[in-house]
C-alpha cells in the first residue's frame, strides 16, 4: 500500500533532528508539524516569525498573527518576530536547517518546479525560490505521480523551475529517494511497494 | 518637525502624482496600510507602479486600487488571492514583475540603505535570472538584483510616537520596515500615536528617521484565512 498524506508527513518528520530550525511549506508539509513528537524543533514562518504555534482556539484568532499561508496561528514561549528582510536574511544566509516543500515536478539532478504552470493561473513563487536557494537541506514531499498517473520524478522538469539542483531528498507516496551526483538513489520503499512498482512509476533514471 | 496628521488624505497631501512608484507594506491582508490605500483611491492618482508582496483581495487592500484601475504595474511575489488581478493581468491591462519574496524584501531594504544592487543565489537557473548579470563567487553563481527606491512608502504600524518612531505587532511587521526604508518619503498609519518619550527607546522597531508623516486611525484588520482548532473536552 502506498503511503497516504499523513504517512508521508510522518515519514518526512523523521528527517527532523533535535534543535533544528525548519520551514514547512503549504499542503502535506504543513502536516509534518503533527508528527514532530518529542523533538525540539522551531518552525519558521517566512512572513516574520520563529517559533510558530498551533492554530488558535475559536474566538482567539488575532489578525496580526498569521503564517505564510495567511492562516491564523498562535505564538509559543520561544517565539520571535522580525521583518521580511530579516526573515529572508536567515533563509538566504543558511541559518534555517531545512525546508520541507511540496512540488509539481522534481528532476534526477535535483531541479524543482513548484510555482507556475504556463497558460494556467499564475500565482507566483512567494518565498519558495529563496528557500530552496538558501536553506541547508531541501526535502520535497509529493505524490509520486500526477492525476493522469504520470511520473512527477523526471529526467528533466518540463515546468518553469523554482531552483536548479536544489533538492536533497524526495519523499513520495511510494517511498524515499536521494538526489546524488550519480543520480537518484532509492532509500526506502513504502510498505508493500515493490522496487519493480517503484521503478515503473518513475520516469527518471534510478541508480 | 510636525509629523502627525489628522487624516490619511491629509497625510498624503502633496505627495501623490500620476505615474509614481509606491512601496507598500503588508503580507496578505496582515499589516497593510488600509487607510492610506483608501485615501489614494479617493485621490484618484493613476498609472501607479506598486511594489508589494501581494495585491490584496478583490475588495480590500491594494485590490481596491485594481478595481479603480489606478495600478499600471505590480512588483510582487504572490498574487493568487485576487480574481480581478488575474483578469487584468491576462488581458494585458496590468503589468506584473514577479520577484521572489526574499529578493523583493532585500531590494527594498537595500534601496533604503543606499545599496543599488546585490548578488543573490535566489532564482539562479530560473526565469528570474533572465537578463540579469551572473557573477561567480567562490565557485557558486549569483545574480545581480537592484535595490528599490520608491517615490513614496505607505506602511502600517501598531504604535508611533510624535517623532515617527514605530513599533509593530506580531507578524503584522512583515514588509513594513523594508518598505518604509526604501521610500523617498514614508507615510505610516498606526493604531495609536503616543506622546514622545512614552515608548521604550530600546523597543523601537523602526526609527523615526525613516518616517516622515504619521496618521492614527481605525483599522478593519480583515482575516484572510481564519483557521482554528477545537478545544479538547475536559
Amino acid at each position: 500500500m502506498p503511503w497516504d498524506r499523513n504517512q508521508m508527513a510522518a515519514r518526512a518528520a523523521e528527517e527532523l533532528k533535535d534543535g533544528m530550525y525548519v520551514n514547512l511549506g503549504i499542503g502535506i508539509p504543513t502536516l509534518v508539524a503533527n508528527y514532530v513528537g518529542d523533538k525540539d524543533i522551531t518552525l519558521q514562518s517566512e512572513n516574520g516569525m520563529l517559533g510558530m504555534g498551533p492554530f488558535p482556539y475559536e474566538g482567539e484568532e488575532d489578525p496580526d498573527l498569521i503564517n505564510a499561508g495567511k492562516q491564523t496561528i498562535t505564538e509559543l514561549p520561544r517565539t520571535a518576530y522580525f521583518d521580511s528582510a530579516t526573515s529572508f536574511g536567515m533563509i538566504r544566509g543558511g541559518k534555517i536547517a531545512m525546508a520541507i516543500l511540496g512540488a509539481m515536478e522534481v528532476s534526477e539532478t535535483g531541479d524543482l518546479a513548484n510555482w507556475m504552470i504556463p497558460g494556467k493561473l499564475v500565482k507566483g513563487m512567494g518565498g519558495a525560490m529563496d528557500l530552496v536557494a538558501g536553506v541547508g537541506r531541501v526535502v520535497v514531499v509529493m505524490d509520486h505521480t500526477n492525476k493522469h498517473g504520470e511520473s512527477k520524478v523526471l529526467r528533466k522538469c518540463t515546468l518553469p523551475l523554482t531552483g536548479k539542483g536544489v533538492v536533497d531528498r524526495i519523499i513520495t507516496n511510494l517511498g524515499v529517494l536521494d538526489v546524488t551526483h550519480k543520480g537518484l538513489h532509492i532509500v526506502e520503499l513504502a510498505d508493500g511497494v515493490t522496487e519493480a512498482q517503484f521503478r515503473s512509476a518513475t520516469e527518471a533514471t534510478l541508480v | 518637525m510636525k509629523k502627525v496628521y489628522g487624516t490619511a488624505s491629509e497625510a498624503l497631501d502633496g505627495l501623490l502624482f500620476d505615474g509614481m512608484f509606491i512601496a507598500a507594506g503588508g503580507f496578505g491582508l496582515c499589516g497593510i496600510p488600509e487607510l492610506l490605500i483608501a485615501a489614494i483611491r479617493d485621490a484618484g492618482t493613476k498609472d501607479l507602479t506598486v511594489a508589494s508582496n501581494n495585491c490584496g483581495v478583490d475588495d480590500f487592500g491594494l485590490g481596491v486600487l485594481l478595481a479603480s484601475r489606478q495600478i499600471k504595474k505590480m512588483l510582487s511575489s504572490y498574487v493568487g488571492e485576487n480574481a480581478e488581478f488575474m483578469r487584468q493581468y491576462l488581458s494585458g491591462e496590468l503589468e506584473l514583475e514577479f520577484n521572489p519574496q526574499g529578493t523583493l524584501a532585500e531590494r527594498m531594504r537595500a534601496g533604503g540603505c543606499g545599496i543599488p544592487g546585490f548578488y543573490t543565489k535566489t532564482g539562479v537557473g530560473t526565469v528570474i535570472a533572465e537578463g540579469k548579470e551572473v557573477k561567480t563567487f567562490d565557485g557558486e553563481d549569483y545574480i545581480l538584483e537592484r535595490g528599490i527606491v520608491a517615490d513614496l512608502s505607505i506602511v502600517k504600524a501598531w504604535k508611533a510616537d510624535e517623532t515617527g518612531n514605530l513599533i509593530f505587532r506580531k507578524t503584522a511587521r512583515n514588509f513594513n520596515p523594508p518598505a518604509a526604508m526604501c521610500g523617498r518619503t514614508c507615510v505610516a498609519e498606526v493604531e495609536e500615536i503616543v506622546p514622545t518619550g512614552s515608548l521604550d527607546p530600546d523597543a523601537i522597531h523602526l526609527p523615526g528617521v525613516y518616517v516622515h508623516r504619521v496618521v492614527q486611525g481605525e483599522h478593519e484588520k480583515r482575516i484572510e484565512q481564519r483557521t482554528t482548532r477545537k478545544k479538547e473536552a475536559v
